[in-house]
């Protein structure tokens, strides 16, 4: 498994409120990433949000990314994390 | 959806790692031959040693740095070893090696590493005029300098206990703590005396780059004693085969991410990939303790009857999970119990329930051995030997690495803390006994090899 894939899962945790879909997603499009794929759940009272997302386009890097995910975050008061998807797939995938 | 698809909880559970249970890269270590920068002239082997390790490691900083923002995993430290210096200097004519500690002091510092290891010695069989230089070095070398890690390997299970270097090393520690008196004997936990020293291990502060590596490595250490402590917590009531289970899948996950950045970092510095030490590296920070996995898995305080079956299975548990997990395991490989890094560890020795007697028997089935223990400042330097004797014949009879690490605190006693700050930490000075030991050590010469068959 050698560095191919520009893939990133994005996870988004807090208070469930209006509007966090939508505010993710723009970031992400501003940021010329590619959203492929998006699940939610709600766990007791906190809204899980989970987006797996294609930077081959991107305008920024994974870094720069996280900085903007995070000013967003800030704003919004929740959690935003961001991380490349081989993460996921070495720790639950053999 | 394309490619791999992941389930809600699994994707919660690797961010849950990271971001509450400390989950992290304890370190990216760059092994580094020195082989070919011998010189009869000590400056110039010292300055060609400085030159070579600034080469290979200039990007390892800046690699590391990347790695960790780009997959969001922590990778704490970024750090070298090199070939033990006594085999690349002993070409000089030089009576004393403290330039080559100052020069890789330098190198670490130019390269922006905290710790390079490798200032060292293999004498488990005999000193060579070299290996004799260097041991005497140690003082002044990790007096003056900051970065520079050294190590000793005094016996192995091939070729026995070398006493006599037992001894000396017991003298040499006790000069290295009066000459960092002013900061706690702070000297002594940069020095790791080892039977069966691990030539791949990545952890500081015993890492050094053996003479059967490659010219360049990288080696990574995990760590991640907060997971495995979540997962026990987790499971109060189901019996110790399954424990052993759910550890063993923790230690699963997070050997992975060490594999994954080892394998990056790799890629990236066109440097071949060694091993993943999957050991459990414990910190000073409040449930990134293994003494509390021991305590979660149900005794009340470490040290008390118990705690040596309690890690025994855990430190099986995490080599059978992280085995699995990457394609070449190396270095120590266990659980690390070190002393004074350890919260639990801290309290449990401060309260007088471990004592160093019961961490002695612990050490026979963990990785390492007296780690980062403080003991009284006016121990006498038999009785340092024969603590390091000790510890040797555990590893030479169980064919198995052990190392100490003792700080005689300057001018302290039992009752006392060292402070030393950061990933090292305090600790509390734990009694000895005061019982002599000196006729058995000034006797000298070598312990033999143990007979390798009839093991009982």
């Amino acid at each position: 498994m050698s560095e191919k894939s520009n893939r990133i899962i994005v996870t988004v945790l807090g208070q469930d409120r209006t509007g966090i879909i939508a505010e993710t997603s723009r970031a992400l499009a501003d940021a010329g990433v590619n959203i492929v794929d998006i699940s939610q759940t709600v766990l007791g009272e906190f809204f899980v949000m989970i987006m797996l997302a294609d930077m081959s386009h991107a305008r920024v890097g994974l870094g720069e990314l996280k900085t903007q995910l995070s000013a967003k975050a800030g704003q919004l008061g929740l959690q935003i994390n961001a991380q490349h998807e081989d993460v996921f797939k070495f720790m639950h995938r053999v | 959806m394309r490619g791999v698809h992941f389930e809600p909880e699994e994707i919660l559970e690797t961010v849950k790692m990271v971001q509450m249970e400390n989950l992290d890269i304890r370190t990216i270590t760059m092994g580094i031959s020195l082989r070919d920068c011998a010189h009869p002239e000590l400056a110039r082997c010292a300055q060609r040693s400085y030159e070579k390790v600034c080469r290979h490691a200039e990007k390892l900083v800046r690699v590391g740095d990347e790695l960790e923002r780009e997959y969001g995993i922590p990778i704490i430290n970024r750090r070298i070893s090199v070939t033990p210096i006594a085999l690349v200097a002993e070409s000089s004519v030089a009576e004393d090696y403290v330039l080559m500690a100052q020069a890789l002091d330098r190198a670490a510092d130019a390269v922006g590493v905290n710790f390079i290891g490798g200032f060292s010695a293999l004498v488990h069989k005999g000193l060579t005029h070299g290996d004799r230089i260097l041991i005497d070095s140690l003082p002044e070398a990790l007096a003056v300098t900051e970065r520079v890690c050294a190590s000793v390997n005094v016996a192995s299970t091939k070729a026995g206990i070398n006493m006599t270097a037992v001894g000396r090393m017991g003298e040499v520690i006790l000069e290295c703590a009066h000459r960092t008196s002013d900061r706690d004997g702070l000297g002594c936990a940069k020095l790791v005396v080892f039977c069966n020293a691990a030539e791949d291990n990545p952890f500081m502060a015993g890492a050094f780059h053996g003479i059967g590596e490659p010219e360049c490595v990288i080696n990574v250490g995990v760590s991640g004693p907060g997971a495995v402590l979540s997962a026990v917590r987790r499971a109060p009531q189901v019996d110790l085969g399954e424990l052993a289970a759910i550890i063993k899948r923790t230690a699963f996950k997070i050997t992975r991410m060490g594999e994954l950045i080892g394998r990056r970092a790799s890629e990236r510095l066109g440097v071949p990939f060694g091993i993943v030490d999957l050991s459990l590296a414990p910190t000073p920070a409040l449930g990134d303790s293994v003494a509390q996995i021991l305590e979660a898995m149900g005794l009340e305080r470490v040290g008390t009857h118990g705690s040596t079956a309690a890690l025994a299975m855990l430190n099986d548990a995490v080599k059978k999970g992280g085995a699995m997990a990457s394609s070449h395991v190396g270095g120590l490989s266990g659980a690390f119990i070190p002393v004074s890094e350890d919260i639990g560890m801290i309290e449990a020795a401060a309260a007088g329930t471990l004592t160093l007697d019961k961490l002695e028997a612990m050490t026979c089935v963990c990785s390492v051995g007296l780690d980062m223990v403080a003991v009284p400042g006016d121990t006498p330097a038999a009785t340092l030997a024969a603590i390091i004797a000790d510890e040797a014949a555990i590893g030479m009879v169980n064919r198995k690495t052990t190392a100490v690490r003792i700080i005689p605190a300057p001018g302290k006693g039992v009752g006392d803390f060292v402070e030393f700050g950061g990933l090292l930490g305090r600790a509390p000075v734990m009694p000895v006994h005061r019982q002599a030991s000196d006729a058995f050590v000034r006797r000298g010469g070598r312990i033999p090899a143990p007979i390798q068959a009839l093991n009982n």
